[in-house]
């Protein structure tokens, strides 16, 4: 399908003749690709270095801001709400604030992948930690479990399969982010050389970034499903016996 | 079979209510007054819905009675962890191999995790489940994984063993078998058992006595002595004595919908 869809870009720029900078051939993106790759790697790794950390950022705080809203009835009562409009911010359109504030260091593109992948992670796992099963809840306590055991016995690996779905939206979500934030005014990055790129009409090479934003981006989630697979093996019975 | 002295659990006047929707409330149980003597074995039966899991959670710590008394001979009365509960589903976490499960007890109550597990490893071949203690539960029968959750409440290593229906889900051919493994098991332990089952069959073949509960709101209707010698081969179930047992099981059971 995808290599079908390439085929005709191909023949369609190539036939028409469209010229390179209204729309290059996949060929000529992926010399592009290969001729630029000296300076794509810096900024791919700068972009990467963010949205990883953003990413680990966002974990730890919807780890904490979840399991607060789990324990305690008022922090459920005050935050729930707060999650759940958050969702419908553009948190994209807040980069240039952070800007503002941050400057045009790291600190902001950093902020912008924590804000974009904190809400998924939270939401599903406060979700997720909802969900448990009272039953084998009881279960613990019945054996004079406290709360803390029944979180971490219980609750907690309850929820990891829908903290696991959280955590692939946001890691889809990352490094698009940190793109983001790099437009808006940096020194390196993804989002820089692409928006250089671009404003001198370097189209092959605009697009050249945006398949390896792609590509990232799609590792990113892979990276999580992978790593999900390993530590929570059980999640993937069910769907293994209904492919059966 | 059951000592003489005082019993290690008895029940006095024990009422649960249940809120419900509209501001009423279901009377779930009403005025139940039970005792467990020493390594007595006691079945519990009665319609579906008449409070007995209730029952069971009571005693085990889940919940307050809203009326009554608790008394556990173990400890303090109302507190959790005093008694071993198997409840009506088998409850494995799926997370766990079927030797975590079956030592999450020590695990809770801080116990030495290394002697558990060496004891637990011990037990299984007993328990029929030699080979399987690295198992996840999602890999094993029906029957498997109810024998897991029991070898959990055993190791609980408690007095007292609440049982809700560990059977219930079981084919008649498996429930059979395990049926007798666990008055095998039950001689070794030295435990009293409080036991929920429909089987009244069941019901009779194990136990020491047999309480018979009303439909909702539940209260004890029969408290039948069984009076069978043990050891009890499946025979015993052709003999006149058991056919007269269950005669008077079943007409207390069904005295309500006449
Ligand atoms: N947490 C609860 N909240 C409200 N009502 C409840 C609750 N738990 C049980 N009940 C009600 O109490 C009654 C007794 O329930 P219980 O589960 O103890 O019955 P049971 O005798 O174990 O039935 P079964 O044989 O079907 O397992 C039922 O009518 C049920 O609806
Ligand atoms: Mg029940």
């Amino acid at each position: 399908m995808l290599a079908a869809l390439v085929g005709v870009w191909e023949l369609v720029t190539r036939l028409a003749a469209v010229p390179e900078w209204l729309l290059p051939s996949p060929t000529v993106i992926v010399v592009e690709f290969v001729e630029s790759l000296p300076q794509l790697a810096p900024h791919t790794a700068r972009t990467l270095l963010e949205a990883a950390i953003g990413y680990g950022a966002a974990l730890l705080l919807a780890f904490l801001v979840a399991a607060l809203i789990d324990q305690s009835g008022l922090a459920r009562r005050a935050l729930s709400p707060l999650l759940v409009t958050s969702q419908t911010i553009p948190i994209f359109a807040l980069a240039p604030l952070l800007a503002i504030w941050f400057g045009f260091g790291i600190t902001p593109k950093i902020l912008i992948v924590a804000l974009a992948c904190f809400f998924p992670i939270a939401v599903s796992l406060a979700g997720g930690l909802r969900n448990a099963d009272p039953d084998m809840q009881a279960l613990v306590r019945s054996m004079g479990g406290s709360r803390r055991q029944v979180f971490s016995k219980v609750k907690l690996p309850s929820a990891i399969p829908a903290l696991l779905s959280g955590m692939k939206i946001a890691a889809s979500y990352s490094v698009i982010a940190a793109v983001i934030g790099e437009w808006v005014g940096a020194s390196q990055g993804l989002g820089l050389y692409m928006l250089r790129a671009s404003s001198s009409f370097q189209t092959a090479r605009v697009f050249a970034v945006i398949a390896v934003i792609a590509v990232l981006s799609v590792a990113m989630f892979l990276a999580v499903d992978v790593v999900g697979r390993r530590i929570a093996p059980w999640i993937y019975v069910r769907m293994e016996e209904a492919q059966t | 079979m059951p000592a003489a002295g005082p019993p290690v659990l008895r029940l006095s006047g024990v009422s649960k209510a249940y809120p419900a929707s509209g501001g009423a409330s279901v009377q779930a149980l009403r005025d139940v007054s039970l005792e467990v003597g020493r390594w007595e074995f006691i079945s519990l039966v009665g319609p579906s819905g008449c409070g007995k899991s209730t029952l069971l959670g009571l005693i085990a710590g889940l919940d307050d009675p809203s009326a009554g008394s608790i008394e556990i001979a173990a400890g303090p009365d109302g507190a959790t962890g005093e008694v071993a509960f198997m409840p009506q589903r088998d409850l494995l976490l799926p997370w766990r191999s079927l030797l975590d499960n079956a030592t999450l007890g020590a695990e809770v109550g801080g116990g030495d995790r290394a002697a558990a597990r060496k004891r637990a490893r011990l037990l299984l071949p007993s328990f029929g489940l030699e080979g399987f203690a690295d198992a996840l539960p999602h890999t094993l029968s029906g029957g498997m994984r109810q024998r897991a959750a029991l070898l959990r409440t055993v190791l609980l290593d408690r007095e007292i063993l609440l049982l809700d229906e560990p059977f219930g889900a079981l084919d008649a051919l498996t429930r059979a078998a395990l049926q007798e493994w666990l008055l095998e098991i039950w001689e070794q332990l030295k435990a009293a058992v409080l036991f929920v089952t429909h089987d009244v069959e069941e019901a009779l073949w194990l136990s020491d006595r047999v309480y018979v509960m009303t439909r909702r709101p539940g209260r004890i209707r029969l408290d039948l002595p069984v009076g069978l010698a043990r050891p009890r081969s499946r025979a015993v179930r052709g003999t006149p004595e058991f056919a007269a047992l269950k005669q008077r099981l079943l007409d207390a059971l069904l005295a309500d919908t006449a």
